[in-house]
């Protein structure tokens, strides 16, 4: 129901208005046919410095919150790796022992290793390769020949058939007393339990630092609206709902939080890259091995660039959520 | 359509503003609200927009007793009473086409459905020229007329004006006051508040709301 319609059903009102002001202006009628081009603006006031703090704020907190889940899923990932190339493998290590001949305990055991199911590939190490095994330990240039130097057999698994540890253990020592088999499952654990502790600490950081973030955003939530009172009062007078004024706030703090989380998410991107790429000028130029042995390779994966985007996208919603509970709580307490 | 009865106001631990108000505003009615400056026009006005309660008595509004109002109720009572400010409450960062259709906007309405209205409304108080404008630009005068474009845009069944000649020159008085005549002929009731006792001249029979020492005078 157009303005015109009605007040002219009302008898000829309109007209009568536009006589009432007619002499004011007189280029009134002409301005009725201009487009108002202007898309809607919000109705909070902008507030630049505050929404830059803010956004500021929510970058560090989103790069924060993404290198932590990205650390977290290196972590993980690299610890999935060496346990299952570690479990993928035996070893057998026979020692030394008064009365028994060393060589023949070897290969009583190569032969037992190889009979059993599950084993892929045997090869035990020469007395001279044991030697240079402890090498690093003990020194170049001496002489070991003395030495009782245990031996070692490498048990390479067979993918997809498992092999009986216990009943291997059992034979060994039926056969071939020396020689102990070493599933590395103390290890594996200890790995696994170390990986997860440091998961676990990561989660605790992540969720520390989103905590810091909707803290952060609360306050500033509180501040726009001590700020924009005035404006709050005008929309209640003009039949604005609280829940209308809520979203208006809502929609505020979305976008801010949805351009902090982008920035910072975008920088977490670019720091991971440059990590990859350090990491492989490193390695090409000095004990990269070691290097690599411990992170992998840093690169993190679809699964690091995913959830951080995810993260970025997390922020804003939570952003959003929480800058309209508090107003919500605001605007009950007003009146 | 406003029923008082018996109401007196205080601010905080302050004097008696107002005092044993019992008056009446009827439908299609039309009333000047006057006394010195001081007086308690703004307060009264106050009180029937709901932004204030009375320490004592009762008001009733559109037939619903004001003290027992939920928010959501307020809110539908304000939609069908339009005020123009004393010191107009534009929104300083709203040009003036979007501060007047603000009280649509609020509504949710879409913006397609109520812009040919907002223009012909602005054209009608002489601010076609200034739709695009900021209020911070805007003179005296062109304020006012937002403020007042702003409450009428939702053609309300009662039109609170506070002062709304106090910043303007005589003539653009007159055209005012014609117009909220014109609005009253229209259907909607109005109350001006107004310490301009050569405006209230220029519209010898409308009834006076007088206030003076907290207590109301009538003459019909
Ligand atoms: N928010 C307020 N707090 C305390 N006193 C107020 C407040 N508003 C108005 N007053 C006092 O109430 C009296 C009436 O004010 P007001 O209603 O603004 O008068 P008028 O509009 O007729 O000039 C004045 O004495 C004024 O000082
Ligand atoms: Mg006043």
């Amino acid at each position: 129901m157009a303005l015109a319609g009605s007040y002219s059903a009302m008898g000829g009102c309109t007209f009568m208005i536009k006589r009432a002001m007619a002499d004011s202006d007189p280029n009134a009628v002409s301005e009725q046919h201009r487009v108002i081009p202007r898309r809607e603006v919000p109705l909070v006031p902008p507030d630049a410095i505050a929404s830059r703090a803010l956004v500021t704020v929510i970058a560090i907190m989103t790069f924060l919150a993404s290198l932590t889940a990205g650390a977290a899923i290196m972590v993980n990932g690299v610890s999935r790796d060496w346990r299952q190339d570690v479990s993928r493998e035996m070893t057998i290590q026979v020692k030394p022992t008064a009365g028994r001949n060393i060589d023949q305990d070897l290969r009583k055991a190569e032969e037992l290793a190889r009979e059993t199911t599950g084993v892929a590939e045997v090869r035990s190490f020469s007395k001279a390769e044991s030697e240079k095994l402890l090498e690093p330990w003990l020194g170049a240039g001496l002489e070991l020949g003395e030495l009782p130097v245990p031996r070692m057999i490498v048990l390479r698994l067979s993918v997809d058939t498992p092999l009986d540890a216990a009943q291997l253990r059992a034979s060994l020592a039926r056969l071939a007393p020396g020689a102990i088999l070493d599933d590395h499952k103390l290890w594996i654990e200890r790995l696994g339990t170390m990986s997860q502790t440091m998961v676990l600490v990561a989660v605790v950081i992540f969720f520390l630092v989103l905590i810091a973030m909707a803290l952060a955003v609360a306050f500033a939530t509180r501040g726009a609206m001590a700020g924009s009172r005035e404006v709050i009062n005008v929309l209640h007078f003009v039949g604005a709902r609280d829940s209308y004024i809520a979203r208006q706030f809502q929609r505020h703090f979305l976008l801010l939080g949805l351009r902090g989380g982008v920035i910072g998410a975008l920088a977490a991107v670019g720091a991971f890259i440059l990590a990859s790429l350090l990491s492989t000028r490193w390695m090409a130029n000095f004990g990269g091995d070691q290097l690599e042995a411990l992170f992998g390779t840093f690169s993190l994966g679809a699964a690091g660039y995913v959830s951080t985007a995810v993260i970025a996208v997390a922020v804003a919603v939570l952003t959003g959520l929480t800058s309209r509970s508090v107003v919500f709580r605001h605007l009950q307490g007003l009146e | 359509m406003v029923r008082f009865n018996n109401v007196g106001l205080r601010y905080g631990m302050g004097p008696e503003v107002l005092r044993d108000l019992t008056f009446s505003i009827e439908p299609q009615s039309f009333q000047f609200l006057t006394g010195p400056s001081g007086a308690g026009k703004t307060t009264l006005l106050r009180l029937i927009l709901l932004s204030l309660q009375p320490t004592r008595g009762f008001i009733r509004l559109f037939g619903k007793d004001a003290a027992t109002l939920e928010k959501d109720e307020i809110t539908a009572l304000r939609r069908r009473i339009g005020v123009v400010f004393q010191d107009f409450r534009l929104l300083d960062h709203l040009t003036t086409y979007e501060n007047v259709a603000l009280p649509l906007r609020v509504q949710g309405r879409d913006e397609a459905s109520y812009r040919a209205e907002v223009i012909e409304l602005l054209g009608w108080v002489g601010l076609g020229e200034r739709m695009h404008a900021l209020p911070s630009v805007l003179s005296g005068g062109e304020k006012q007329r937002a403020a007042i474009a702003r409450a009428l845009i939702v053609r309300p069944e009662l039109l609170l004006a506070d002062e709304p000649t106090g910043n303007v020159d005589p003539s653009l008085a007159r055209r005012l006051l014609r117009l909220f005549l014109e609005l009253h002929r229209s259907g909607t009731s109005v109350v001006i508040a107004t310490h301009d006792l050569g405006l209230m001249d220029q519209f010898d029979g409308a009834r006076r709301l007088v206030l003076g020492d907290g207590r109301l005078h009538i003459y019909d």
